[in-house]
């Protein structure tokens, strides 16, 4: 059985920021591919070069920030593209859901203007036409009374139901990929309950592609077919959820999971933090990254450990479980 | 029982309150809702909105032209029997004329100027202030050497060149005015285009020059209007430094400025050629400053006690 073409491929992103001390390396040799209607998590702990990746992709790195490699879209390399055309992919086909919703809305316009605003732009279709589209998506994402919606500003939402506006925005033109860059971090419980459920149920409707960057575990079992476990800036294992949450293989990805109560485990069992600190970005040691900090390391970590590749497609960046 | 009597209770509230079609309170509303809780910027907005009544309508309601010389009565005190209220100079033209005609010349100057700083300080400065890099040093450069020049040899120079004429205070203070707008409204700028919504805005594909006019630049008018509220005041105080230097209008027009200037020299025979104007004068920039002051508190809730 042949798998489907990959939506989105990235293939050895880099991604770098020049700093007065000198180059942070935010993302090193990154490679990941996403097949239409899949879910990838990103996951990892804060500066392992997440968000970068997702920004590198749409081209909204700092202006101090620099990129190799290649992304390729449908076959466009999107890092090659110039702003302007990136525009017409922006919104449209890729669209991103940011961290904070108290943050990413204009607070001068109308819900519903900045909602028209993206339709009018990418589908050209007339002011009515957006108008109704904006109220039908509003409504998707269960907001009462999304007329009324439509014509208030941001402050007069809570979080949570600013956060189902931005989920609305995102999925305004049906993209083909969805970045959502921590979305239920800044929400209460129940309200991350809310999101997770409402955007698993869009995904299943529009067939939407789902990039889910995020540090809780929780989430990415509810939502995922795949997570992608990242280590300052390089992939260190990736797999099915099924496959990296029950047979993790990096020390890593144990070690988050160790860190993390489960329902599944004994009560008894103690929660273990990593021990250390992640490696300075700027001068990132030898061979592997999490060699100062894992509890197994030996001689051979020395060097760069190659991404081992199961037969099930159970990918991870370490010699313990190398058959050699 | 009591739940369905409560949600029965409820309805005839949320209508009473109108609460089903409430529209939606821009930030704008709201701070316009606190600037009229400012009891000082709202009596300075009513004498304001008096004095530039009077300074439009005034003049065409008192009988005496402001280039009338009435020989019998020159510097005569103020009195209502000569008809004078406030008094005549020294060769007898009504003051009170005079200051309410000067009056449209200042506020004239304050206005035009202010808007030609605004139009050009705060484009120029968004412009700077977004696009960054190269773009951005090469502008605020330029900034610096318009910023250089001295104020006063540039107006004498002009003068020199061009003559005397009402439009070249304008070209002057425009020119100098803008400075201080852009490199406020660039600063404003660089901290607001990293915004998160700045950043979904390109995230959702929208170009760079539909950025800066839907979201920076609603975004900065709040600091702008303070800002603007500031400048006339400052703007009619170089037209009367230039005109109380003899730089600026020339009779038989007159502004504020050039009107103090001619009661100083008669202070102390006819003091109310001075202190006319000078009242009016002051009152008006005070009226600014308060207004812009209470704009500031609305504006900025943050700071508020």
């Amino acid at each position: 059985m042949d798998a489907p073409a990959p939506l989105l491929e990235v293939k050895d992103l880099d991604v770098g920021f020049d700093t007065p001390e000198g180059e942070v390396h935010a993302v090193n040799r990154l490679n990941f591919s996403i097949k239409p209607g899949e879910t990838l998590a990103l996951v990892g702990e804060s500066g392992s070069g997440k968000t970068q990746t997702a920004m590198a992709i749409l081209g909204l790195l700092a202006e101090n920030g620099h990129m190799r490699g290649q992304a390729l879209f449908k076959g466009q390399d999107l890092l090659k593209m110039t702003t302007p055309e990136l525009n017409r992919y922006r919104g449209s086909e890729i669209a991103m859901i940011f961290q904070d919703p108290m943050t990413s809305l204009n607070p001068y316009l109308r819900i519903g203007k900045q909602m028209v605003e993206v339709v009018m732009h990418h589908q050209g279709r007339a002011k009515a036409e957006a108008r109704a589209r904006a109220v039908e998506m509003l409504r998707a994402v269960r907001i009462p009374d999304p007329e009324r919606c439509f014509r208030q500003y941001p402050h007069e939402f809570s979080g949570g139901m600013r956060q189902r506006v931005m989920v609305a925005m995102g999925l305004l033109c049906a993209p083909d990929l969805l970045i959502a860059d921590e979305p239920t971090a800044a929400l209460d419980v129940t309200v991350q309950v809310q999101i997770t459920h409402l955007m698993s149920e869009l995904r299943k409707r529009s067939n939407t592609a789902i990039i889910l960057i995020t540090h809780d575990l929780g989430v990415v079992a509810g939502l995922c077919d795949r997570v992608m476990v990242m280590y300052a800036g390089e992939a260190v294992e990736c797999g099915s959820v099924e496959q990296v949450y029950y047979d993790p293989k990096h020390p890593y990805t144990q070690g988050l999971l160790n860190s993390v109560p489960r329902l599944d485990r004994p009560e008894d069992m103690d929660l273990v933090a990593i021990a250390g600190n992640p490696p300075n970005l700027l001068a990132l040691p030898e061979g592997c990254k999490f060699r100062d900090r894992c509890p197994r390391a030996f001689e051979a970590c020395r060097e760069k450990p190659p991404m081992q590749l199961t037969e099930d497609r159970h990918a991870y960046r370490c010699f313990l479980g190398d058959p050699k | 029982m009591t739940k369905t009597a409560d949600i029965q209770a409820i309805d005839p509230f949320e209508a009473a309150l109108g609460v089903s079609d409430v529209k939606g309170r821009s930030p704008w509303e709201d701070a316009w809702h606190r600037l009229l809780k400012n009891r000082a910027a709202v009596y300075s907005a009513f004498i304001m909105a008096f004095i530039i009544l009077l300074v439009v309508f005034g003049p065409m309601l008192i009988s005496w032209e402001s280039d009338f010389t009435d020989w019998d009565y020159t510097s005569t005190p103020p009195s209502f029997a000569s008809g004078h209220w406030f008094g005549t100079d020294s060769v007898g033209r009504d003051i009170f004329v005079r200051t309410l005609e000067g009056g449209r010349i200042s506020l004239m100057v304050g206005l035009v100027a202010t808007i030609v700083s605004l139009l050009i300080g705060v484009s120029y400065g968004a412009i700077a202030g977004y696009f960054g890099g190269v773009a951005d040093r090469v502008m605020m450069r330029v900034v610096d050497i318009i910023y250089a020049l001295p104020f006063m040899f540039f107006v004498i120079l002009l003068m020199v060149v061009f003559g005397r004429h009402i439009v070249l205070i304008f070209v002057a203070i425009g020119a100098i005015n803008w400075l201080d707008m852009a490199r406020i409204v660039r600063g404003q700028t660089l901290s607001l285009k990293n915004a998160e919504f700045i950043v979904a805005a390109k995230a959702c594909g929208v170009g760079d020059w539909d950025i800066i006019r839907r979201h920076i630049i609603p975004n900065l008018l709040g600091l702008v209007m303070v800002y603007v509220t500031l400048i006339i005041p400052q703007v009619i105080l170089i037209e009367s430094f230039l005109s109380f230097l003899g730089l600026g209008v020339q009779e038989p027009m007159s502004s504020w400025g050039a009107l103090v200037a001619d009661g100083a020299q008669d202070m102390e025979s006819a003091p109310w050629t001075l202190i006319v104007p000078s009242v009016f004068l002051t009152v008006t920039l005070y009226c600014f400053n308060f207004i812009g002051d209470g704009l500031r508190d609305a504006l900025d809730p943050k700071d508020r006690l």
